[in-house]
């Protein structure tokens, strides 16, 4: 189990987690989420230790990292695959720290079988690997000290599709023997995928958090009429607030019962009235990304 | 939050050694990482790099290239031990300091770090074993380049090949590489960054001799900050005097002692991104 208690860390001015509270569950895949910049980098460093927050305490199982005795044996980290010494070879990078552990080197050949490296792929430098051989070596890293919790930051990059699929089941086994899984990305497909539960971090603050579940089902009602101007006002005169979604759509937080009887009422034909599952989450995840990137998102582009 | 209710025992069984896999981390089990193993962990991370591995062949090759040709082309009574000892020693004074550089440094231009710490959340401790690791690795150096230079001493014919050899003579001798290897180390850690701290460690001294050369009145006062010049004397056969002692101190102070405690300063509380 891994906890976050009100933590801030601030550079200079800037503030790149404010007050960050959560808590990733053991046997649980816990997916955290937000745009590049959004303070999850800084916040998995801290849960590693490696930077100091301001305020706020951060604990694996209850203790700080700091005071856990031989750390890779109980937690393993990967927080940035590329960050290995291009010189060495992928084998010697597990050797070292399968020494640093205390392992045999068994466990070396073990997790190179585990993560698909090869014995050849296992002799060449980082320096020639792909980033998707860099991110096995990276979680074979990670794993080596059989841990019971796990730290990944975007582990799916640069893998192949084959690599995602076989990282999934890798992580949902971890999960499924008791395990904590917290695992890092800006895609939101992405952990959707795996994740029970998620962690949405934007501008170093939560913006929401839940299990998948509940996250995906306070997303409101998606109605599409014949005559879409015309629905848009008839909600107006019932006082129901609609936002453009997908095609010609509106979203709104009524439930569709309450929408029914307006449009039934003023006599406009809908063509679609639902829950709009996911489409929430996925609104909220596109106000996030755009306010920080340079293109604006039209979110009359998501559909339900 | 929500308790999680305990995992069946087999899941523990199935990795042992993982501590429980509840809420709780368990780690009454585990044992705190020596620091015998850390000093071995950076042993061998000094020669398995490929910088490393050919770091070390060049200096082997350079030695045995040195030596022989000093037996070889030499005169004959100069084959001392003391003589060839020092041959052989030219290029691990210059290797050796540079391998201390490397092994501190890498950690931050490849950001290896990243792992090291994580592994290992005592970074003291890690510096610790850094430095230990280059001290022994300059010890070793001098041990390997003094067996075959008391071999060809011994069948050199020279007059009197174990001329000058004191015990104060070889601490003094061994004293000048461990200065060489930690005036590395800390000029690696205050910058943390390998190829300024390589031309730093190169570049002082041959400035301070410039000055020297340039501003002949600066001389008198220039040897007390002058530590490649001061620390020279550890290499001669004669008694060094109070005063070479003292210049060799205010050396020491300026360029290893103040740019070490900068330097751990750093390695310690410095962020690694």
């Amino acid at each position: 189990m891994i906890t976050f208690e009100n933590v801030s860390k601030r550079y200079g001015g800037f503030t790149a987690v404010d007050d960050v509270s959560f808590v990733a569950r053991s046997g649980r895949v816990t997916g955290f989420l937000g745009p590049n910049g959004a303070g999850k980098s800084t916040s998995m460093r801290i849960m590693a230790g490696l930077t100091l927050p301001d305020r706020g305490v951060a604990t694996i199982g209850g203790l700080k990292y700091a005071d856990i005795p031989n750390p890779g044996r109980h937690v393993g980290v990967l927080l940035d695959a590329s960050a290995q010494h291009a010189g060495r070879t992928g084998r010697e990078v597990l050797q070292l720290s399968a020494m640093t552990m205390g392992l045999p080197s068994s466990h070396v050949d073990e997790m190179l079988e585990t993560v698909g490296l090869t014995a050849a792929e296992a002799k060449r430098r980082v320096k020639n690997y792909s980033l998707g051989m860099r991110q096995r070596l990276g979680i074979a890293n990670a794993l080596i000290g059989k841990p019971s919790v796990l730290i990944l930051d975007e582990p799916a990059n640069g893998l192949d599709p084959a690599g995602i699929h076989w990282m999934r089941g890798l992580l949902r086994d971890f999960a499924a023997e008791g395990g904590t899984v917290l695992l890092s990305s800006h895609l939101l497909h992405e952990v959707e995928v795996i994740a029970d539960d998620m962690v949405l971090i934007g501008r170093g603050t939560i913006v929401a958090q839940g299990t998948k579940k509940e996250l995906l089902r306070t997303a409101g009602t998606f109605v599409r009429a014949e005559d879409p101007a015309l629905l848009s006002k008839v909600l107006d005169d019932a006082g129901i607030a609609a936002s453009p979604s997908g095609d010609g759509g509106l979203r709104t937080e009524a439930e569709p019962i309450a929408i029914g009887r307006a449009a039934a009422a003023a006599g406009v034909v809908l063509v679609e009235l639902h829950p709009a599952e996911g489409a929430g989450l996925e609104e909220m995840f596109l106000q996030l990304t755009a306010s920080d990137a340079r293109e604006t998102v039209t979110l009359e582009g998501v559909s339900a | 939050m929500t308790a999680i209710s305990s995992h069946p025992a087999t899941s523990d069984a199935l990795r042992a050694g993982s501590g429980s896999r509840g809420d709780v981390l368990d780690v009454s089990a585990t044992r705190p990482i020596p620091l015998t193993r850390l000093i071995r962990v950076e042993m061998r991370k000094m020669r398995d790099t490929r910088s490393g591995t050919w770091l070390l062949s060049l200096v082997g090759a350079v030695a045995v290239l040195v030596t022989a040709g000093f037996f070889i082309f030499g005169d004959q009574d100069d084959r001392t031990f003391l003589n060839l000892l020092s041959m052989a020693g030219i290029p691990l004074g210059f290797a050796l300091p540079v391998l201390g550089i490397l092994l501190i440094c890498s950690e931050w231009g490849q950001r290896t770090a990243l792992v090291t710490f994580t592994l290992t959340p005592h970074r003291d401790r890690v510096l610790l074993a850094k430095v230990a690791a280059a001290l022994l690795f300059a010890v070793g150096g001098i041990v390997i380049a003094a067996i075959p230079a008391a071999i060809l001493a011994s069948v050199g014919g020279a007059a009197d090949p174990w001329d000058g050899v004191t015990a104060a003579v070889l601490a003094r001798v061994l004293l000048a590489f461990v200065l060489g290897v930690v005036w590395g180390l800390a000029f690696g850690a205050a910058l943390l960054n390998s190829a300024l701290a390589i031309v730093a460690y190169f570049l002082v001294p041959t400035l301070i001799g410039i000055i020297g050369g340039i501003w002949s009145g600066a001389g008198d006062t220039l040897q007390w900050f002058d530590l490649n010049q001061s620390s020279s004397v550890l290499y001669d056969s004669g008694t060094v005097t109070g005063s070479q002692w003292a210049h060799l101190a205010t050396g020491v102070l300026l360029w290893v002692a103040v740019p070490a405690v900068i330097g751990a300063w750093r390695v310690v509380r410095s962020e690694v991104k």
